[in-house]
This record gives C-alpha cells, structure tokens and sequence, in this order.
C-alpha cells in the first residue's frame, strides 16, 4: 500500500464529499443566505448612504447590476467552485495523512486507522473550530475587521490542528508506556486541554448587533450540516477504499506466503 | 514466485500485523510537504476577503466562492 494510492483515493473521497457538501449546502444553506442577504440590502436601503459606497473595499456588493458575478452563479457554479475545491484539498489531506497513520495507530487495521484520521480531521479542522468561531451569514461582521477576523480564526485553526497532532503523538507514546485505554485517554486530554486554554486565550468575535436570532440559527445549522456531510464522505469513502485496496494487498500477500509453503 | 524460496514466516492463516504495513517517514515527508502548501495556497484563494492576503487583483475569486466561504465556516463579511 503506496502513498500515492491514498493521495488518489482521497482526492476521489474528496470529490465525492465536494459533491454532497453542494448538495447539502444548496437545498439547507442557500436559503439561508438570501434571507440574510435580503435583510443586509433592506438596511442599506434604509440607510441611504451605507459607508460601503464611499469605500468599495470594505464590503461587497450583492446587486445584481454592478456585481462581479451574479447572486444565480454565486448560489450554483461559486458554491459549487468553493465545495469541491474545499472537498478535494481536504480529502487529499486526509488520504496522505491516513498513509501516515497506517501501522502507526496502534494495532488499528487500515481501515480503522483512516477512520480515526478523518474524524480527527472532522473534529480539529471543522468542528472545534465551528465551536470558537461558528459561521456568519452575510449582514453580519463589518469591512474593517475581516482581516482581524480571518487571522483570528485560521490561528485557532492552527492550533487545533496541530494539538491534534501532538494529542496523537502524545497517546502514542502513553500507548507505548502503559496500555490501549490510558493512551487514548492521555491523547484525548493532551487535544481537550490546549484547545481549551486556546479558546479562553484567544479574542471573542460578536458582530452581530441585532440579526435575527432565528435566521442566525437556521444559517449556522446548516453551515454545520455542510461540513459534517463533507467530513462524512471523506471519512467513509476512503475507509471503503483503503479497505478494498488492503484486502487486495493481503491476498496477494497470502497466496505468496501459500506458495513459499509449499 | 519458484524462487521465493524460504521466506521465514509462519504457516499462513494469522494474517499480517498493521505494523508490517508502515510506511516509511523518509518516503512520506515529500508528498506531506507539497501536500500541505498545496492545500494552504488553495485555502488561501478561498478564504480570503480582499484584504492584504489575497494575491491575485480585484475580488472575482472572492465574489465568485462568496457563498461556500460563508457555509463552510470561512470569515468573509
Ligand atoms: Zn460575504
């Protein structure tokens, strides 16, 4: 079992999860979008002069006249763009990382293993993320802090993604030291205590003055929604692959094993 | 195959052991290198707003991916 075998299969679990993140995110999410959208073009209605007139850098502009791209191509072929890119990046990640972990994880079998990396990934990359700094429709956050904002949130993405990954080396070595339970516990607790010193330490973001809290919800569930489906493709498509590929792999291994027997 | 004379391994039937199935870390280093710069610039030119980090001109990357930041979770407004 090569790496190149799994960077393929996970780039072809990552297709599959971009396709069903789409699905996912164009019948739950989209409707979400156009009512926040909808309420952000009702305020700069009443406001006549909103400051992103004056400033064309500090926000965008969802009219349909002077847009780059259309509200139509945004909710289809851009959503789409976005959730397969976003698919086929993560997959591809998560097979090279699954090679990474084969044999390593334990006495895990290679189906097992990758399993475990794709919900490592889907809890560091995506969830524990989501908890600290969830979603936010359009209308929501201002022009002059979204630098701010972005440098916050891929800095805790940071950190979690590589407390995972000490957490794993961590529970390795415990494994080592003691046995099976008291590793994965040592592991667990490695991820859970530098994500939470990480969260109180890291600035908290609320810009969202008077947006509905309904519509907040509705946007934010399915965000999540969207991203557990993405997580869930990759992690059961490769798993199947990674199988296939290894109970081919053994069979040939057994029939060598036979014939030198005999 | 003939010529796979005396492999030392016991009778068939146990199966191979995980551990046999690692591969090394001088062999993984460079698709994990690549790999991961690969998936930084692409997260790159999807997350980002028009601010300093984005390379390319003007905001159609930005506009045209606007919806998939927003429901995976990327800042954008
Ligand atoms: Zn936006």
């Amino acid at each position: 079992m090569s790496t190149r075998t799994f960077l393929v299969q996970g780039l072809v679990a990552g297709l599959l999860a971009g396709i069903a993140a789409f699905v996912v995110a164009y019948t739950v999410g989209e409707p979400q979008v156009d009512r926040a959208i909808a309420l952000e073009e009702a305020a700069g209605a009443t406001a006549a002069d909103h400051e992103h007139s004056d400033d064309p850098a500090a926000g965008h502009s969802h009219d349909d006249e002077d847009a780059v791209v259309t509200r139509a191509t945004q909710s289809t072929l851009g959503l789409a763009t976005g959730t397969l890119a976003i698919g086929v990046v993560l997959g591809g990640l998560t097979g090279l990382l699954a090679a990474v972990g084969l044999g390593r994880l334990g006495g895990l079998r290679p189906a097992a293993s990758t399993a475990l990396v794709a919900l490592l990934g889907a809890v560091s990359f995506s969830v524990v993320p989501f908890l600290k700094y969830p979603a936010t429709p359009p209308a929501v956050g201002s022009g002059e802090t979204i630098d701010n904002r972005t440098a916050l949130y891929f800095g805790f993405l940071a950190v979690s993604v590589l407390a995972v990954l000490a957490a794993v080396a961590v529970a390795r070595a415990a494994v080592r030291l003691w046995s099976g339970v008291p590793g994965v516990v040592a592991g667990a607790a490695t991820y859970a205590v530098i994500v939470v010193v990480a969260a109180l330490a890291f600035p908290k973001v609320d810009e969202l003055g008077d947006f509905p809290a309904g519509l907040l919800w509705d946007f934010r569930v399915a965000s999540l929604l969207t991203l557990l489906a993405l997580w869930a493709v990759i992690g059961a498509a490769l798993t199947v692959l990674v199988d296939r590929t290894w109970r081919q792999h053994d069979a040939v291994r057994a029939r060598r094993e036979l014939a030198a027997s005999l | 195959m003939a010529h796979a004379i005396s492999s030392p391994t016991s009778i068939s039937g146990a199966g191979s052991a995980p551990s046999d199935l690692v591969i090394p870390a001088r062999e993984l280093a460079p698709w994990l290198a690549f790999g991961a710069l690969f998936a930084m610039s692409v997260l790159v030119l999807i997350s980002s707003a028009q601010g300093a980090i984005t390379i390319p001109e003007g905001t159609a990357i930005h506009e045209w991916v606007h919806d998939g930041r927003h429901l995976l979770g990327f800042p954008c407004h």
